[in-house]
């Protein structure tokens, strides 16, 4: 038993030394955004990637673990890691962690959310009561929030706060000149009407001008069944979209049906930071998603 | 403001006073009046803008400060204040026509006899309705209650609170809450993938162990998941019983230890041991003659037991499809004394005999569920028990000692239309008691209301 407990020590003390910040991103755009800002001053663990359903994730114990060293959890908020996060936190016994505390971050609570329901109803599927939490596809948003992330990194990390500080100033000054090129090649989208898988585009199309037109989803998080999709080819008719959009984690099949019959192109985009090979960083996500979504015009 | 007008009137009517009798000095004393009404009014005319312009400029930065919060507040409009501070409140249905065969007394061969609650309910059944209320009670406790109702009555099934913020990865839970030895058994009744508790989990604990007491866990601060966990409580539930005594009837510890491999599969094993006391622990024998009798035991129960689960789902997204494979070992040491008596004069506990009692027992389940679509999962479960060694000293001349391996097979297959509602058909072949095989059919639906929590892994 003491030879168990001498090398229980010794594993301890093996440990790296905590000197970085250790942040627990709950998906890969908010990790690359933190590590945009700390550079190598932080250690970013991403509890998904791109392929994972962030509504769909399980309380695994590699998250508990992870989440049990953080200093800081960024979420994306607005309820949508419900079915896992909550557990994750209280599991973890981390008391710096907890949505009380500065070491939790919501990035939706900086940014003006849209489709904030009126009527909270499961009858309308799985509706998230504070708003459409896919707010990070409006790069006017990823500023906001980065703003606010490199306030509470400096607060938690007084340290390195001027690094942070000058870290997120590049980074927002390289993003106002791609955000400004973004918006001059999107251009040709303004007006222009898609189908979309999940509501996961809501922001992006706002941002673009772009109009939904409808869900393969007959409500949010139901899957999409042949009747809706029928009756979404209906409408094709008096309401033509150009497109029907979905995400890398998305199963494609509807998206092909509805393309084939309908005689559009079925576009896949990268939706968040790794989710096509061309989308290695927040930069890479919206040049990937600009590109594919003008493809799909042609 | 209004005590210069007074001086200033008075002020006047000294003047007036002292230049009675001139109408050209009335005339300059009227004019200066007239001025100093006049500087009056301008200097209140100004005071008023300015309060004016201070009032406005609050104003707009009452609401600059408002669009400014306004992001974070955009709470729904739906959502009254008052509202707002409720807990989390969900209630779960669940309910079931099931097909077997009436069987008097159904138990498990071979096992120290455990009541399972509706274990022998035919035909329909609402079953259970869980109602659980869940709530931050303050920044540094979570609260926790599950009501459980069933035939009319209401029970606590639940009900404990949890730290939030001791850190350091401990943990401390106090109340009543699901034990955290094995695998299954913190599961809730409804997130379990079949109708009914493994036979195990019967043999062992009835369905499962819940302690009225205190839980202690701690977190290590490795990337890998290693979790210890202590219990004491007061051990009322089988296989201990309620003694009315000071001090803790029933403790509990346990390790688990979990990862990823690769991105597409998560695995955890546990290790837990389960020690209680029992005092006059009754339950119904029959004797060599086969009359009924009554045992009683006062002893310690030991149980161990192994737990490992593994899920896979293509890229970590069980949305679409996922595979979860467990599996989970007990091994039970009971020591003490038994007591034989019976009523019946036939028995042969007519006159009652204390003998000494010593047991070894084990059993083991193991499944698999695949879910093939977003809605559809389908699942196998077999499992087995091993009556194993029974001493009952000088009981063994009176108590008929089964040796028997009960075995269970179950198949089932579920449809989920959200991540709220299901329902599932299952069949089992349950060969748990001795010469019978009782086809099981059960058609089941679990449905969810209201706030949902997270399920654990």
């Amino acid at each position: 038993m003491n030879k168990l407990f001498a090398i229980l020590l010794l594993t301890l003390a093996a440990l790296p030394a905590q000197a970085d910040l250790k942040v627990f991103a709950t998906v890969p755009e908010w990790a690359a955004l933190a590590r945009e800002i700390g550079g190598d001053k932080v250690q970013v663990y991403a509890a998904t990637t791109a392929f994972q359903d962030p509504h769909r994730i399980e309380a695994k114990p590699s998250l508990l673990a992870q989440a049990r060293q953080a200093n800081l959890v960024v979420a994306a908020g607005a309820d949508l890691e419900i079915g896992w996060l909550p557990l994750v936190l209280r599991d973890s016994g981390n008391a710096a962690i907890q949505p009380s505390q500065p070491g939790y971050f919501e990035a939706s609570a900086w940014v003006n959310r849209l489709e904030v329901p009126t009527v909270l109803d499961r009858a309308h599927g799985d509706v998230h009561a504070a708003g459409n939490p896919h707010i990070h596809l409006d790069p006017r948003n990823v500023l906001k929030v980065g703003e606010a992330l490199t306030a509470r990194m400096a607060e938690l990390d007084p340290a390195q706060a001027a690094t942070y500080r000058a870290g997120f100033k590049t980074f927002a000054g390289k993003w106002q000149v791609a955000m400004a090129r973004w918006e001059k090649e999107s251009a040709p989208l303004r007006g222009v009407g898609v189908l979309v898988h999940h509501r996961s585009f809501v922001y992006l199309e706002n941002w673009l001008g772009m109009r939904e037109l409808g869900a393969l989803e007959p409500k949010p998080g139901i899957e999409p069944t042949s009747g809706h999709l029928t009756s979404l080819l209906a409408r094709q008719q008096a309401t033509p979209a150009k497109m029907v959009l979905r995400a890398a984690y998305q199963q494609d099949g509807p998206s092909q049906w509805i393309a084939g019959k309908a005689g559009i192109p079925a576009v896949l985009l990268p939706y968040t930071v790794g989710g096509t090979p061309e989308a290695k960083d927040l930069f890479g996500l919206f040049d990937d998603t600009v590109q594919r979504l003008l493809k799909g015009l042609h | 403001m209004q005590k210069s007008f007074a001086m200033a009137a008075l002020l006047a009517a000294s003047c007036a006073a002292q230049a009675a009798g001139s109408d050209a000095d009335l005339a300059a004393i009227r004019a200066q009046i007239a001025d100093m009404k006049k500087s009056y009014e301008q200097r209140i005319a100004a005071l008023e803008n300015k309060l004016a312009e201070a009032e406005s400029r609050t104003a707009q930065s009452a609401q600059s400060a408002q669009s400014a919060a306004a992001p974070v507040v955009a709470a729904p409009a739906a959502q009254s204040a008052a509202n707002a501070f409720n807990p989390e409140v969900s209630l779960i249905l669940q309910g079931k026509v099931r097909r077997s065969k009436d069987i008097a007394n159904r138990g498990i061969t071979g096992f120290f006899p455990t009541e399972v609650e509706g274990a022998n309910a035919r035909g329909f059944s609402a079953d259970e309705t869980e109602l659980v209320l869940a709530a931050n009670i303050d920044p540094y406790w979570r609260g926790q209650a599950i009501v459980a109702l069933a035939g009319g009555e209401a029970e606590v099934e639940e009900a404990w609170f949890q730290s939030l913020a001791i850190g350091h990865g401990v943990g401390l839970k106090g109340g009543r809450f699901r034990s955290g030895i094995g695998y299954l058994n913190e599961q809730h009744p409804h997130a379990r993938d079949f109708a009914d508790a493994p036979l195990m989990y019967q043999a062992m604990f009835g369905d499962s162990y819940a302690q009225d007491g205190v839980q202690l866990k701690w977190l290590a601060p490795t990337p890998l998941f290693v979790e210890f966990g202590a219990e004491v409580g007061r051990g009322a539930n089988f296989p201990g019983t309620d003694r009315n005594r000071n001090g803790a009837g029933g403790s509990a510890l346990y390790v688990h230890v979990g990862d990823d491999l690769g991105v597409s599969n998560n695995w955890r094993v546990g290790l837990s041991w389960l020690k209680t006391k029992a005092s006059e622990r009754s339950a119904e024998f029959t004797d060599l003659g086969g009359v009924a009798a009554q045992g009683a035991f006062t002893g310690d129960s030991t149980t161990w037991l192994a737990d490992f689960v593994w899920k896979w789902a293509p890229n970590g997204n069980p949305k679409y499809q996922n595979f979860k494979f467990q599996g989970e070992y007990f091994s039970r040491q009971e020591k003490g004394a038994l007591n034989c008596s019976s009523d019946d004069a036939a028995s042969l506990c007519n006159v009652a005999v204390e003998s000494s009692y010593r047991t070894r027992q084990s059993g083991w389940y193991t499944q698999g569920v695949y879910q093939f679509t977003p809605e559809w999962r389908a699942g196998l479960r077999y499992e087995q028990l091993d009556s194993g060694t029974r001493d009952f000293g000088l009981n063994a001349a009176n108590l008929a000692v089964d040796a028997y391996k009960p075995k269970k097979t179950t198949a089932m297959v579920d449809y989920s239309w959200s991540e709220f509602s299901r329902v599932r058909l299952q069949y089992a072949q349950d060969k748990s008691m001795a010469g019978i095989t009782d086809n099981q059919w059960t058609l089941q639906y679990i449905m969810s209301l209201g706030a949902h929590g997270a399920h654990k892994f």
